[in-house]
């Protein structure tokens, strides 16, 4: 059983990295991490790619959800707005991708607070009808306002340039994600234990309550609304120069769903929780793919019965059965995992 | 009449049409949400399933008639499944969660039919007649015809059953406080189990009948997200509100389509959504709805 686990001031209990054995592991991930791409294979890198852009967007949508429990089904909008951002900056501005990326928050944080205000006064449902009438709008105007964002036709982004050498290629590219979303993750971490994170989880707990205590709920809320979509937009930055190719079939309710699902299961909250359902929910079609190649060798009447639909039937079910089964998410049996081995062998 | 009144009478008349439909979508999501106050994100799913059911059944050989009834037992019997395995354990859950759970079901109900049925069109062997009545000038087809006749009819279906029968009194009392009602000696759980097994019947009707009406894909639930705005304009828990903001939404979307749609292309699909936005921020109970006040 692992001992000096006492602690003595409140600073010590919100400290990022409790323990020195927290930062070891992490300093052995973070170089295992970036020296991916000298020996991972390039389809690896890639997933990895997208599951930190999923990170980001799931870490927006936790902020705003898990944090706030504002429920939005329109994040996807806000994914949207940034890479249109990035993708029209980079493709007919010439800018910089460093440059582009977070204008593409701002642009997204900017909806964000348009929205944020009306949408003070409505609460559960309702806010979840305000939020997915915002995704719909949003993704007409990115079908339909061609002369910008080329519609139906789609829009296909530079590759990414600094000093003259380029980061197209996914294993360049994987640098770029990486540092956003480590400063992102940190960021977000930092803020959960600072006053404005508090401030978010009273209001989820107890509006009323929280007001009554001295937390204004417009600015908390609309901040909320604000810095949930500067993270999507960032994510939908990155996700403009890691597939090249915008349409709008991509930023539809379907994918605010998959945010939703994520967070769901990864846990509700929780930043370690939205990357791990953001990472689990992107390999999930890769599982659920060798599975079914598995099954179709095993019996042959299954064989090529594989959809992409199957997916999708997968994160309805996962949201179900998370939702039912356990609420808290990956987080919630990963903190009970770690418990039960920290206090092994007085575990009960 | 001149021409452009005649336009203007046409697309209303048009719009009524199409919002019947919507009316008649609508009234599901009220019957649950009075009943158990959820909304049930997974109606429109439920409307497909019923249709491909039915439109299977029909396809095998048996009657319409009866491949109607058939469906409305097993839709009824899905319905009674659904809450034991999914809604029932998230009773006493915070809203967000039950929201949640409901948007679940509907993406995978909707994939697993995509999984089933495919996603080819089909045309269900119609059994309503595809003439036009024609009055000054003004058309309008018998299914669009039907489509009244039905809303109206389930209205009052509706409320008679919410007003004189023990079972709708009993529900109302659950939606209303279910720890009072239970004091009084109603079974939540019966109540909540039969309301979804009857909202599931419903949807089967309805879907069988837009199927009719409309060609039969997986895109027929998507009538369902039109009929959300028709609901929060009316009020989520009254019936006539539902079929007022079913009638309202679809006369708007045909006014706006036949006038815009040549400025704005593809605007008409957006009008409900901005209504829905509208109302929201104006008057979130609807026209019709209960204010829900909050003591502190």
């Amino acid at each position: 059983m692992r001992s000096k686990t006492f602690r003595e001031s409140y600073r010590e209990d919100i400290r990022i990295f409790k323990t020195i054995w927290v930062k070891f592991w992490l300093v052995l991930f973070a170089v295992a991490l970036l020296s991916l791409p000298l020996w991972a294979d390039p389809y690896i890198i890639y997933m990895v790619n997208i599951s930190g852009i999923a990170i980001i967007a799931a870490i927006g949508l936790n902020i705003l959800t898990g944090l706030t429990g504002q429920i939005s089904l329109g994040h996807s909008a806000f994914v949207a707005l940034g890479a249109y951002t990035s993708a029209i900056l980079a493709s007919k501005m010439d800018m910089p991708f460093w440059l582009t990326i977070p204008a593409g928050g701002v642009v997204a944080a900017f909806f964000g607070i348009l929205l944020g205000f009306p949408c003070l006064r409505l609460k559960g449902l309702y806010l979840a009808m305000a939020t997915m009438s915002f995704g719909v709008v949003v993704e007409y105007g990115i079908t339909h306002w061609e002369s910008l964002t080329m519609g139906v036709r789609g829009i296909s982004v530079p590759a990414p340039t600094i000093f003259g050498y380029t980061l197209g290629d996914p294993s360049k590219l994987f640098y770029v994600t990486v540092f956003f979303v480590t400063f992102l993750t940190l960021a977000a971490k930092n803020l959960a234990r600072t006053r404005i994170g508090r401030a978010f989880v009273a209001i989820r707990d107890r509006d009323v309550a929280a007001e009554v205590i001295g937390i204004n709920l417009t600015k908390y809320k609309v901040m909320a609304f604000a810095i949930s979509s500067f993270y999507g937009g960032v994510a939908g930055g990155l996700y403009s120069y890691s597939t090249t190719y915008l349409h709008p079939e991509n930023f539809t309710l379907l994918l605010s769903i998959e945010y939703i699902a994520m967070i769901i299961v990864g846990g509700l909250g929780s930043i370690l929780g939205s990357i791990f359902g953001a990472v689990f929910l992107t390999a999930m079609p890769d599982i659920i793919k060798g599975f079914a190649d598995f099954m179709g060798r095993q019996f042959i009447f299954l064989h090529g019965r594989y959809d992409e639909e199957w997916n999708i039937a997968a994160f309805g079910l996962l949201i179900m059965i998370f939702l039912i089964v356990e609420p808290t998410g990956l987080n919630g049996i990963w903190s009970r995992v770690k418990t039960s081995f920290k206090n092994w062998p007085f575990t009960y | 009449m001149t021409e452009g009144a005649l336009y203007f009478l046409q697309l209303v008349i048009s719009g009524i049409a199409v919002g019947s439909l919507y009316a008649l979508v609508a009234l599901g999501f009220v019957l649950i949400y009075k009943a158990t106050d959820i909304m049930n994100f997974a109606h429109g799913e439920a409307m497909m399933v019923g249709a491909f059911i039915c439109y299977a059944l029909v396809v095998a050989g048996i009657p319409f008639l009866w491949a109607v009834l058939i469906t409305t037992g097993i839709a009824m019997f899905f319905g009674l499944v659904t809450e034991r395995l999914v809604l029932r354990p998230m009773i006493g859950e915070p809203q967000f969660a039950v929201v949640m759970v409901t948007i679940g079901l509907s993406i995978f109900l909707r994939s697993i039919s995509g999984i089933i049925f495919g996603h080819d069109n089909k045309i269900f062997p119609s059994q309503l007649s595809d003439q036009t009545l024609v009055f000054k000038g003004l058309v309008l087809s018998y299914t669009h015809l039907w489509a009244m006749l039905i809303s109206g009819l389930m209205v009052i279906l509706f409320f008679l059953f919410f007003r004189y029968s023990r079972v709708g009194l009993a529900m109302r009392g659950v939606a209303n406080d279910q720890d009072t009602a239970m004091l009084m000696g109603i079974s939540v759980k019966r109540v909540f189990a039969l309301t979804w097994g009857i909202s599931f019947a419903i949807a089967a009707v309805a879907g069988i009948f837009l199927a009719n009406v409309m060609v039969l894909n997986i895109a027929i639930c998507l009538v369902a997200i039109k009929a959300f705005p028709a609901v929060i304009l009316g009020g989520l828990e009254s019936i006539p509100g539902a079929i007022i903001g079913g009638l309202v939404i679809g006369v708007l979307e045909t006014l706006v389509g036949g006038y815009l749609d040549q400025t704005l292309p593809g605007v008409k699909d957006l009008t409900a959504f901005v209504v829905l936005f509208l109302v929201l921020m104006i008057r979130p109970y609807g026209l019709f709805g209960k204010k829900e006040i909050e003591r502190v």
